[in-house]
């Protein structure tokens, strides 16, 4: 228990729920190290704890909000929404679980994507709202992201890409597989143009994300610390009946096996890509 | 219970155990035993055409990954003539759960592509329970940029369970293996054609299957997950596979219904594995069927339509 748990009566300070579950609290606890974090310098601090450099998952237009330059972000198909075709039920139907998502999130799917500029260079950026069922992939989050690249193309400039999905959506069954194929077949367009893809892989990447357009960046980098993989720990799991080696499948890991081309540090994500950027696309404007 | 039999195929087995067990007396030669060996052999063909007419996608799924279905290798030796099977990705090692090879397709010339399952314990293991890694997919990828250089049309044969889930399948990059192929197959600029000869298990078998024509043989599935593990994630219970797999809808006609598949094609009277030459004539039918139809496109539009096609699948509104 912390110093402030100790001074403050616990039905003051908590109301009997959970803290993790009043994300507009004053206070925050890190899920990794336990500190009581001031939310107001969490998020100065995005979102990385500021004692154990945690990476917390973010959502997907807060993402994208400290990525972009301020001026002349244009959302891509915002109104683009989900539909059942298959009448998917299992203990809930998916539609209910649609819905109950949108109002969660505020979001209509799993994928926010924008143009705009990345100190001053014209990008197209995608992000994941993990929270949307998972960030996981139906037909939604794969046609939009061959909107943006489309967009990207379009404009002659970049895409970035921030991954947080556990997979394809189970509930669009052979349609979210297919988004694997589509999504990588529009990123081989953008390649034969000549223009960068960059693949920013968070926690968690895995499944058919992590297998089609997360791991088909230019160059993949990675937050510290991220779940990526293919298959998810608790199957490899089953399926060797091994322990796990330390780190496994962590961002640390895949840099040391050659998977990803770097880690940046979440407070310096924009000016290392936009560096990189610059680079690749023969500008001075960063 | 024969174990070569699936639960609802036991009636045929016992009628066919019958039947065997007459032959063997009817060496005796005595005439009335004939007929009553024609009888059953007709009570033999009625029963199955009664239960295979009414399958459950459930058991639809259980057809597809029998214990004896035709592999990749047996329909290759059954269709194709002069087989050179190809090994190696040149960087790590010979994937044994992925064949594939040049061939002779009535004389043309063609590249052939499986993921390959074992059927005694032994030949299992060796062949990863057609659960391929990342250089098995590398080793696939290479044949098919070698049969683009040789402008050779390439056939592709799903069969897997899924991508290997294992350590070591990830330490040398699944995803990456599995996305690169996604990625090239979409520009490759000869006709690819890729049939479900068994089991279309997700991203493993996608891993192979992006091309100008999709094919499923009549009792196979393709799904995004085995409904297994979907109904272990999703009604936390295993035991719910057969809801799952209505609910997924992972049979041929309802895949062709949805517009993700482009055709069915027919197995032999209770499944591939009764007949296996009959199985691969039909198969060969449809391949040269559509071959023949691909022929027409000129090369340098074939990745854009397969674009074009792919960019054609979902649902939403906006």
């Amino acid at each position: 228990m912390s110093w402030l748990e100790k001074i403050i009566p616990s039905k003051v300070q908590w109301g009997g729920e959970r803290r993790r579950s009043v994300p507009e609290g004053i206070w925050t606890k890190c899920p990794s190290c336990g500190s009581t974090l001031y939310r107001e310098e969490l998020e100065r601090n995005s979102d990385v704890c500021p004692k154990c450099d945690h990476h917390m998952r973010i959502g997907a237009r807060r993402r994208l909000d400290i990525f972009l330059d301020a001026e002349g972000r244009e959302e891509i198909a915002a109104t683009m929404k989900p539909v059942d075709r298959l009448k998917f039920k299992d203990s809930k139907k998916y539609a209910d679980r649609m819905v109950a998502s949108q109002k969660a999130t505020g979001e209509n799917d799993a994928l926010l994507a924008m143009s705009g500029s990345l100190k001053g260079l014209p990008v197209v950026a995608v992000a994941f709202e993990f929270k949307f069922m998972g960030g996981s992939m139906g037909s939604v989050v794969g046609e939009k992201f061959c909107r943006a690249a489309e967009v990207a193309m379009e404009k002659g400039c970049p895409l970035v890409c921030f991954s947080a999905s556990g997979g394809a959506r189970m509930q669009e069954a052979l349609f979210s597989l297919m988004q694997m194929a589509k999504t990588s077949s529009v990123l081989a367009r953008m390649s034969d143009r000549g223009l960068p893809f960059i693949s920013v892989l968070t926690d968690p990447t895995m499944g058919g994300v992590s297998a089609s357009f997360a791991m088909l960046g230019d160059l993949n980098v990675a937050e510290p610390n991220a779940l990526i993989g293919f298959a998810g720990p608790r199957v490899i799991e089953q399926t060797v009946r091994e322990t796990l080696p330390e780190g496994f499948q962590r961002s640390e890991f895949l840099l040391e096996h050659g998977a990803i081309d770097q880690i940046i540090h979440r407070g310096e994500m924009r000016d290392e890509l936009a560096t990189i950027l610059s680079i690749l696309m023969k500008s001075n404007a960063a | 219970m024969d174990l070569n039999f699936l639960d609802f195929e036991q009636p045929i087995a016992e009628l066919e155990a019958k039947i065997d067990a007459l032959k063997h007396v009817g060496s005796d030669s005595q005439l009335n035993i004939h007929e009553e060996i024609q009888q059953l052999e007709r009570k033999s063909e009625a029963l199955t055409q009664k239960i295979f007419s009414n399958l459950s996608d459930w058991q639809i799924s259980q057809l597809s990954r029998h214990p004896q279905r035709p592999y990749t290798l047996d329909y290759i030796s059954r269709i194709f003539t002069d087989f050179k099977e190809l090994h190696g990705d040149r960087a790590f090692a010979d994937d044994k759960a992925i064949v594939g090879g040049i061939a002779r397709l009535d004389g043309q010339s063609v590249m052939v592509i499986g993921q390959q399952k074992g059927r005694e314990t032994k030949e299992k293991i060796r062949r990863n329970f057609g659960m391929p890694r990342p250089e098995g997919y590398r080793k696939a990828l290479r044949l098919m940029k070698m049969a683009e250089r040789f402008k050779m049309p390439i056939l592709t044969f799903i069969d897997t369970p899924g991508a290997y889930p294992g350590i070591d399948a990830e330490e040398r990059g699944q995803s990456e293996a599995i996305a690169r192929n996604l990625f090239e197959m979409s520009k490759l600029s000869v006709p690819v054609v890729c049939t479900v000869i068994g089991e279309g298990g997700s991203g493993g078998a996608l891993a192979i299957g992006v091309g100008d024509k999709t094919l499923m043989l009549q009792y196979t599935t393709y799904s995004v997950i085995s409904p297994e593990g979907c109904a272990s994630i999703l009604w936390k219970s295993a035991e719910k596979a057969s809801e799952a797999a209505k609910a997924l809808g992972i049979t041929a006609t309802r895949l062709q219904d949805l517009g993700l598949i482009d055709d069915i094609i027919p197995e032999p009277l209770g499944g591939a594995h009764r007949n296996m030459d009959a199985a691969a004539s039909s198969l060969k039918q449809a391949l040269v069927k559509s071959l023949n139809e691909l022929a027409n496109i000129p090369d340098a539009q074939r990745a854009d339509k397969r674009h074009e096609r792919l960019m054609q699948y979902g649902n939403f509104v906006e």
